[in-house]
Formats: structure tokens, C-alpha cells, sequence
């Protein structure tokens, strides 16, 4: 095990590695109180290595092996291939990795796998193309390479949720989460619109 | 004969309408799978360490305890002790393991020790660049009217002297554009399978078929022994061409570890080595007529390559707007940073930045309307066949923005409160001539269409402008075409770079549809007891021009090529093709708001009207543009790198810090594609770059006319606003 001065010895200055290394392991014993899906030994004060956990994804109970420092991003991608959500910033500064959790919007990359064990997870590959928002963004083209489209989907859905008679001006106010390096934006307003006066909501 | 022709505006069924990505779908349901998104069984994470320094050498490296953190695999180095590293984040190690923590925990046990070096990266001050001895004379060039009598040495300066004091103004100015980064969305890197002598490489490229022999030869392998494959790319913008030691590195440790690897660059390193744009800063004096037209043009410029890499280009100074007069000169400033890559319309966009906000201050100084000024000087346009274009572009953007309406002198509009308005406007050139590509179309005899082109799609809509090209030919609707791209084992396709790929597959598939489209003729002519030569494919049929009864159904028709598929495989670009051609302009005007307080600029609307010669997909192609205005929106601004003049850090290499604009800072955005028989007759022209040229140029103006003075440097930050306010009142 290395210990924590070899790591500064090694690395000054803040990472977000050791940071989630050192203070993993305590939000996951947290999480484990109430976590019915945690199979780890409850006594324990310190999880190291890998341990199975269940995640409810997408309305199914998926059993993945994690870390406590595993994010649940992470998880997602390496652990259920659900590959939608992206990994964009170190933080949730870019919206790339949104997912749904308990009706709210979340970047996957800033919650540990551990913390959501029991809590309904939506990800974008729980929409289809046919209907609702990916209809709509598909429809005004409000994709370009693609790769922070499942963020504004999901980040859009959530909004959508609690706004679903959203006027253009709080739709330009209310999706500043997300990043496109396109410029898919100008799409993405009529877009929302379409939604909102088709009622469909996703 | 085939002739290569597309077909008229008033008988195109598809081509040229408005269509659905046909990869939209995935793309917005999350199953589209990028080089970061492949995970094979037992897919190895390897993650780069950087070098904190941005210039020293490496005098230690131990790898020891990284090596002993669990779930790491294998630690490798990227330099040797003594090497000399050039910038801040410059690749030094490797880890690999089972998890991302692991890998994140092994980067943090590394310990490296470093000599110092000296380190300059300021490129704006070019007095400091000198002191520091990082500066190096690039060339420049001169074009005078008049020649010299006899052998007079002093001719140029004295010329320009007299030419400068004959102008009825002139203008002296100070004007820059900062560095700024690609910032790819999905980081550059790839996953390699290496397994059975051979390697499958899921690179995020630009160019899928120009990358296998460049994996290849480091494995000493031959590229018939290599695949690339990239379905889908999280943005390149001209940073993605080709095969990075990181990847090559990738490649060698699936080859040494018999497992997949995946090496995708962290967002801190991504920006410090994926790719930059060089910044631009110039000294311009110009001189004009009574009317505005400029006469004369003097300029200095320096910028900043990056190590080893090249400097803004002269060739752009001035840019569009070119007198009969002028002398420009540049200086490169070496600079400790990654070496600078290709970014969407190269030098482009610095040299419309850097020249035409000149020419605005021209009409600022002379009390003119930009507009005017501008349309004058279309006299100084090189190429004379593209004044009139630009000439009908700026009258269709000006009644869309409401121009004369809307105008003011310079500094002279309303006040309400703090925050005043103002408009500008510029222009822009592209080349955009199409790539060369290869084709190969199969049609079953069930009557299934298949195209393969060892092409790649950036966001642009590839797959669907090669659809819509060949459902064009062959009569049918764009979802009956399916559109293989993404592997280099398809038929060569240029590099998606300089606007060349929609020209080029548009170029090959059209030829190969049309060859295709003959020998399926030939049958059917035969069956049907008319010539070939007049049948035509429409609407899901075959059928005789002479004579519509003659006609068989598209499915119909394949049965007749028996058990077999037809395979046809074709070239595109030749010289003198009909098919595509290349040159545009283009012309955006932008209108903001500047509150004189707080220093922020707003936009409020922004107008693009673009000619691209025969657009192939109009939704796709607006989308393109709207695009572009984005980006212009964000390096003219947001964006910028920012360094530690010091210690060389790149201080703003993580989203949160590097601003670009969000969905709220956008305003209005109207978009007009400008394509009259005449631009359509010139066949298939790109358009990824020429809608990023315009922006710096056109908004910085605007702010100018808001505020009555030039706020020199791009991006336009409230602290730049408020410091040029400042010296305003303190010069005032």
C-alpha cells in the first residue's frame, strides 16, 4: 500500500485521485448504512480493493464489481459498457457525463459508484431515438461529433422534468451545465422548444 | 459515356434537401462508440504523466513505486534521463493497470526529479521575446505599384513614405488574437488490440486511412498488418491527423502485454499536447483614399508557434482586402509550449482579425459607415469574379442584421445606462477543393445499397452527404443507402482537413454511383427493349424517358444482376471535374452590447450568409455554420491559454478554467446560405472553416463601434474592455 507521504513525495499539489483515494473509502461506508445492495462487510471502517455492488440502472439491478474510489462513471463505462455518459472534465464542469439519479441531474464523474447503490439511475441509453428529446435533437440536428450530445440529452430530460413548459428564455438560462466545442447550441434551442410544445417530455 | 455531372436544380429529388443525420440517432442515444468508449475483454486503462516544469531536463526518474501500487501492471518511460523537455505537460511516463484508480494511484507514486532551464512564454511582448533572445525574423514580403527608377535602395521605404502621406487617412493600430487550444471534447488517444501479429487500432482520427503505416513501422510491422477504425470522433478540428507517440506507445504495450489498451490523454494533458492554435499580435498602419478605399498597408506581426512549431503565416497579412501597396514582415516568438497543430481554417482567422479590424478603424477614423467602407474596398479584392459574390453576400446580411437601420458612427450610438451597442462586420476566403477518394458501392440483387469509403465523419454529416450523393443517383430514398466508413481496410479517403471531405466523397461517390448506375442499366435496357441511354432512376424506378411505361422497380431491376452483388469501385477528383470546384467568401455581421461597467460584451444578434457552390445537405450545412459561429463566438470572447509568465504552467488546462461559451452567450444567430444557379453550377465546395474565419473580427469591430475605441487583443474579456476603457480616460 502506498502511503500518503509517498504520494506527495511523488505528486505535490491536489489531486483528485488521491483526494477521492483518501476520502472514498469514508463516503462509502456513509453510503453503506442504508446501501441494500452493498454486499461488503458492514464493520468495516476502510474498504480497499474491489467489491461487488448492485446498481439500479436504467430500471434493472446490475451487479458490478467497484473500488471505493470507483466513480460511477466509471462503473457505467468499464463495469455495465454503458458508455453514453462521457468522461470530459476532471470535475462536473462540463455536463459530458450526466446521468439521472433519484429525478435529479448528476455528473457521474463527481459521485462515487458506492454513494448510489440504491438509488434509481437513468442513462441515456434508457431513451430511444423515436421519441422525445433524442427525437427532437436528432430532428434539429443539434448533434455534431457527438460526443457531449448524451450529456445535453440527459441534462435537457432532467430539465424538461421540472420545466416542462419552459419558455426559450429559461431554456437559455437553464442549460448552462453542458459544453459543446461544436457549437450544436443553436440547435439545441429550438430543439428543447420542440419538446416543450410537443408535450412529449422525452 | 458517363458524364460526371450532377443532375439540375429542377430535377433533384434529394440532393440538396434537408436531411436527418442518419447517425443522429446514435449519436443522441448514447450507442455511437468513440476510440474512448471501446472496451474489449480485458481492456488494459493506461494513463500519461505529465512533466510539471515547462522547461528543464530530466535528471531523474524512478518508476519503482509506481510500479508496486496494486492493479498496476507495467510502467513505462517517454524520455530518458537528459532529455531535454520544452513545455509543461510534455508526456514523461506511462502508467498501465487494471482501473482507472489504480493508474490515477500509480501516476501519483512517480517520482521524477528535473534540472531547471530558462522558460519564456509570453508571446505578446515582443520587447521582453528579444531581451530573452526568443525571437527569430520569418520572412516577410513587399508588392508596390510603382517601380523603382534605375537602382534606388531606398525606393521601398521612401514609396510608402509618399504613399502613406498622399492617403487622406491613416491609421495606426496595435491589434492581437491570443493562443488558444482545440480542447477535442473526447481527448486524443486510441484502444489497441495487438494480437496475432497484427494490430487493430480504434484511433480517434481525422484520417483513418493515412494512419495504419504510421502505427506500423515502430512495431515493424507493414500497414497491410494494421487497422484503423474510428466510427465516430469527439472532435478534431484539425488536431487529429496523425498517429501520436502516445498512441504508437499504446500499440507497443498491447504487442508487450497481450491485452488491449487503452491510452487516452487526461484534460490537463490534452490541452497542454493536443493541439493549439498560434496566437497573433501586429503593429498595422494603413493608409486610405477620401472614400476609404485603402491604398496602403504596413505590418509587423509575431506569434507564437509553440516549440517547433510554425508561426501565424504572412500570406494572410492582409487578408482578402489587399491593397496595391504593401510591406509585411513577421517575427516568430519560440515560446515554451507544445508545438502548435492545424486548427479549423489554418492562420485564417488570426489574419482576419489582425487586418480587418484595421480597415474598421479606417471608417471609425473617417467618420464612415463600415458597410460602405467595407463595399468599397472590394476593389481590393484579388480575385475579381468574387467581388460581386461578396458584394450581393454583405446586401443580404445587412438587410437580415437591419444594418442601416441599426447603425451609428463609432462610439455615437445610444446609451441605456451603463451598456452601449454596435455593430460589425467582415469577410472571409476559403479554399475547400475536394480530397482525393476512393469508392466502392455494392448492389444487391435484393436491391441493398451498400457504400464503403475508408473516410471519417467530424460531426459534419459524412455518412449522410455520401447517402444523399447516391440516392440522388440511384433514384431512392436517403435511409435506403447504408454508408460504411471508419476503417481503413474501405477504399482510400483523403484526411478530413481544409473542408476537402464533403467535396471528395461527394466527388467519388457520385462517379461511382454513376458507373454503377450504367452496368444496372445496361441490364435493364436489355429486359425493358430500350436503349440505356434513356433510362433514368427516380422515385424507386427505373423507366424509359422515351417511353414511362417502359419501367421496372428498383428492386426489380437488382434481381436482374442474378446471384451476385455488383460491385463497382471508383475514383474521385480529376482536374476540370463538374463535380466540385473550390474558393468561397462569406460575410458575417455581428451586433453586441457592451456594458462600459462591468466590461462584459453580450451578443445580441449574429449573421452568417456562406456560399459553399451546390449544397449537398442543407441542414447539415447550416449546422456547419452555426457551428463555426459558435467557436467565433468563443475564441472572440472567451477562450484563451493562459501561462505563467514565471514558471511556463499553463494556468487554465481543466474545463472549469478554460471559459468558453455556454449555451446562454449566444444570441440570436441567422444563418443564410447564399447558393444562386451561378454558385451552384460551380459543383461541390467545402465549408468547415470558412464560417470560423469572420467572427473575431466582425465582433471585435462591433465592440468598437460600441464603444468609439479598439479593444486590441482577442479574446475581449470584461478585465481587456474595462483596461482599454481605463487608458481611454487617462489619455482622454
Amino acid at each position: 500500500m502506498t502511503t500518503p507521504e509517498q504520494l506527495a513525495h511523488g505528486k505535490s499539489g491536489f489531486s483528485r485521485r488521491a483526494f477521492l483515494k483518501g476520502s472514498g473509502a469514508a463516503a462509502a461506508a456513509t453510503a453503506m448504512a442504508g446501501g441494500p445492495g452493498l454486499a461488503a462487510e458492514e464493520e468495516s471502517s476502510v474498504i480497499s480493493g474491489m467489491t461487488t455492488i448492485t446498481l439500479d440502472v436504467n430500471g434493472k439491478q446490475h451487479k458490478v464489481e467497484v473500488e471505493p474510489r470507483t466513480t460511477l462513471l466509471e462503473a457505467l463505462r468499464y463495469g455495465l459498457n454503458l458508455t453514453g455518459a462521457k468522461p470530459i472534465s476532471v470535475d462536473g464542469s462540463s455536463g459530458g457525463s450526466t446521468v439521472i439519479m433519484d429525478g435529479k441531474p448528476v455528473s457521474s464523474n463527481s459521485v462515487l459508484a458506492m454513494e448510489c447503490v440504491g438509488k434509481p439511475i437513468q442513462t441515456v441509453e434508457s431513451l430511444t431515438g423515436d421519441s422525445g428529446v433524442p427525437h427532437a435533437f436528432v430532428d434539429q440536428d443539434a448533434s455534431q461529433c457527438g460526443f457531449c450530445t448524451p450529456g445535453f440529452v440527459m441534462a435537457v430530460t432532467a430539465f424538461l422534468k421540472k420545466h416542462p413548459n419552459a419558455t426559450e428564455e429559461q431554456i437559455r438560462d437553464g442549460l448552462n451545465g453542458n459544453l459543446c466545442r461544436c457549437g450544436t447550441y443553436a440547435n439545441i434551442i429550438p430543439a428543447v422548444l420542440d419538446v416543450v410544445k410537443g408535450g412529449g417530455n422525452g | 459515356m458517363v458524364e460526371y455531372v450532377w443532375p439540375d436544380k429542377k430535377d433533384a429529388s434529394v440532393l440538396g434537401g434537408s436531411f436527418d443525420k442518419i447517425d443522429g440517432p446514435a449519436k443522441c442515444t448514447g450507442t455511437a462508440k468513440y476510440s474512448y468508449d471501446i472496451n474489449p475483454e480485458g481492456v488494459l486503462i493506461a494513463r500519461a504523466y505529465g512533466c510539471p516544469q515547462a522547461h528543464c531536463k530530466l535528471k531523474s526518474l524512478d518508476l519503482e513505486l509506481a510500479e508496486g501500487v496494486p492493479g498496476v501492471v507495467a510502467v513505462r518511460k517517454m524520455k530518458e534521463l537528459g532529455d531535454e523537455i520544452h513545455w509543461q505537460g510534455d508526456l514523461v511516463a506511462v502508467v498501465v493497470g487494471e482501473t482507472e484508480g489504480a493508474v490515477a494511484e500509480g501516476l501519483a507514486a512517480i517520482v521524477a526529479d528535473y534540472e531547471p532551464l530558462d522558460v519564456y512564454v509570453d508571446d505578446e511582448d515582443l520587447q521582453a521575446a528579444e531581451a530573452a533572445g526568443r525571437t527569430a525574423d520569418s520572412g516577410g514580403r513587399v508588392q508596390l505599384a510603382n517601380e523603382p527608377e534605375g537602382d534606388d535602395e531606398g525606393f521601398e521605404d521612401k514609396e510608402l513614405e509618399r504613399l502613406f502621406k498622399e492617403a487622406a487617412a491613416v491609421v495606426e493600430g496595435y491589434y492581437g488574437i491570443a493562443a488558444i487550444t482545440h480542447m477535442c471534447l473526447e481527448t486524443h488517444g486510441s484502444t489497441c488490440e495487438f494480437k496475432d501479429g497484427k494490430l487493430l487500432a480504434h484511433l480517434s482520427t481525422q484520417n483513418v486511412s493515412g494512419t495504419p503505416g504510421q502505427f506500423a513501422s515502430p512495431l515493424k510491422l507493414t500497414a497491410d498488418d494494421v487497422t484503423v477504425h474510428c466510427d465516430y470522433i469527439g472532435g478534431g478540428f484539425g488536431s487529429k491527423f496523425a498517429v501520436d507517440r502516445w498512441d504508437s506507445l499504446a500499440a507497443q504495450l498491447s504487442k508487450d502485454l497481450g491485452r488491449p489498451v487503452k491510452l487516452m490523454l487526461d484534460r490537463d494533458l490534452e490541452l497542454k499536447n493536443g493541439g493549439s492554435r498560434p496566437s497573433g499580435f501586429a503593429d498595422v498602419k494603413i493608409g486610405a483614399d477620401a472614400n476609404g478605399v485603402i491604398t496602403v498597408w504596413d505590418s509587423h506581426h509575431w506569434s507564437a508557434g509553440g516549440y517547433g512549431g510554425g508561426v501565424l503565416n504572412q500570406s494572410v497579412m492582409p487578408y482578402v482586402i489587399v491593397p496595391p501597396n504593401y510591406r509585411r514582415r513577421v517575427t516568430n516568438v519560440k515560446i515554451n509550449a507544445a508545438p502548435v497543430r492545424a486548427w479549423r481554417a489554418p492562420n485564417h482567422p488570426q489574419g482576419c482579425a489582425l487586418s480587418q479590424t484595421a480597415i474598421d478603424d479606417i471608417a471609425a477614423k473617417m467618420g464612415l459607415d463600415s458597410y460602405d467602407v467595407f463595399e468599397r474596398n472590394l476593389v481590393n479584392v484579388a480575385d475579381e469574379d468574387r467581388r460581386g459574390v461578396y458584394a450581393e453576400e454583405m446586401k443580404i446580411a445587412a438587410k437580415l442584421m437591419d444594418w442601416k437601420a441599426k447603425w451609428h458612427p463609432h462610439g455615437k450610438g445610444d446609451k441605456n445606462g451603463s451598456i452601449v451597442s454596435g455593430l460589425g462586420m467582415a469577410l472571409h476566403t476559403w479554399g475547400g477543393g475536394a480530397h482525393p477518394s476512393s469508392c466502392m458501392v455494392k448492389i444487391h440483387p435484393d436491391g441493398g445499397v451498400e457504400a464503403f469509403l475508408g473516410s471519417q465523419d467530424l460531426g459534419t454529416g459524412t455518412r449522410t452527404v455520401i447517402a444523399v450523393v447516391l440516392a440522388e443517383t440511384f433514384g431512392l430514398p436517403v435511409e435506403a443507402i447504408k454508408v460504411n466508413i471508419g476503417n481503413s481496410k474501405y477504399p482510400m479517403s483523403g484526411p478530413s482537413g481544409g473542408s476537402t471531405t464533403v467535396g471528395g466523397v461527394s466527388e467519388s461517390s457520385r462517379r461511382t454511383g454513376l458507373d454503377a448506375r450504367e452496368q444496372l442499366f445496361e441490364k435493364v435496357a436489355s429486359k425493358l427493349g430500350v436503349p440505356a441511354e434513356s433510362l433514368e432512376a427516380k422515385d424507386g424506378r427505373i423507366f424509359s424517358s422515351e417511353d414511362s411505361d417502359k419501367s421496372l422497380s428498383w428492386k426489380d431491376a437488382c434481381s436482374l444482376l442474378g446471384m451476385s452483388p455488383l460491385e463497382v469501385s471508383g475514383r474521385g477528383y480529376s482536374r476540370g471535374s463538374k463535380l466540385s470546384s473550390n474558393g468561397v467568401g462569406g460575410v458575417q455581421m455581428a451586433e453586441v452590447e457592451v456594458d462600459r461597467e462591468t466590461g462584459v460584451v453580450k451578443m445580441k444578434k449574429f449573421v452568417a450568409v456562406q456560399d459553399m457552390g451546390l449544397v449537398v445537405n442543407r441542414k447539415t450545412a447550416s449546422s456547419q455554420i452555426y457551428g463555426a459561429m459558435i467557436m467565433g463566438i468563443a475564441y472572440a470572447l472567451f477562450e484563451e491559454r493562459l501561462m505563467d509568465k514565471n514558471s511556463g504552467a499553463f494556468l487554465n488546462a481543466e474545463i472549469a478554467d478554460y471559459r468558453l461559451p455556454r449555451l446562454g452567450d449566444i444570441g440570436e444567430l441567422v444563418v443564410e446560405i447564399y447558393e444562386p444557379e451561378s454558385e451552384r453550377a460551380r459543383g461541390v465546395i467545402g465549408l468547415g472553416e470558412p464560417p470560423v474565419i469572420s467572427p473575431g473580427a466582425a465582433i471585435s469591430n462591433a465592440v468598437a463601434n460600441a464603444l468609439g475605441i479598439r479593444v486590441p487583443v482577442l479574446p475581449l474579456t470584461p478585465k481587456r474592455v474595462l483596461d482599454s476603457l481605463k487608458l481611454q480616460a487617462r489619455s482622454a
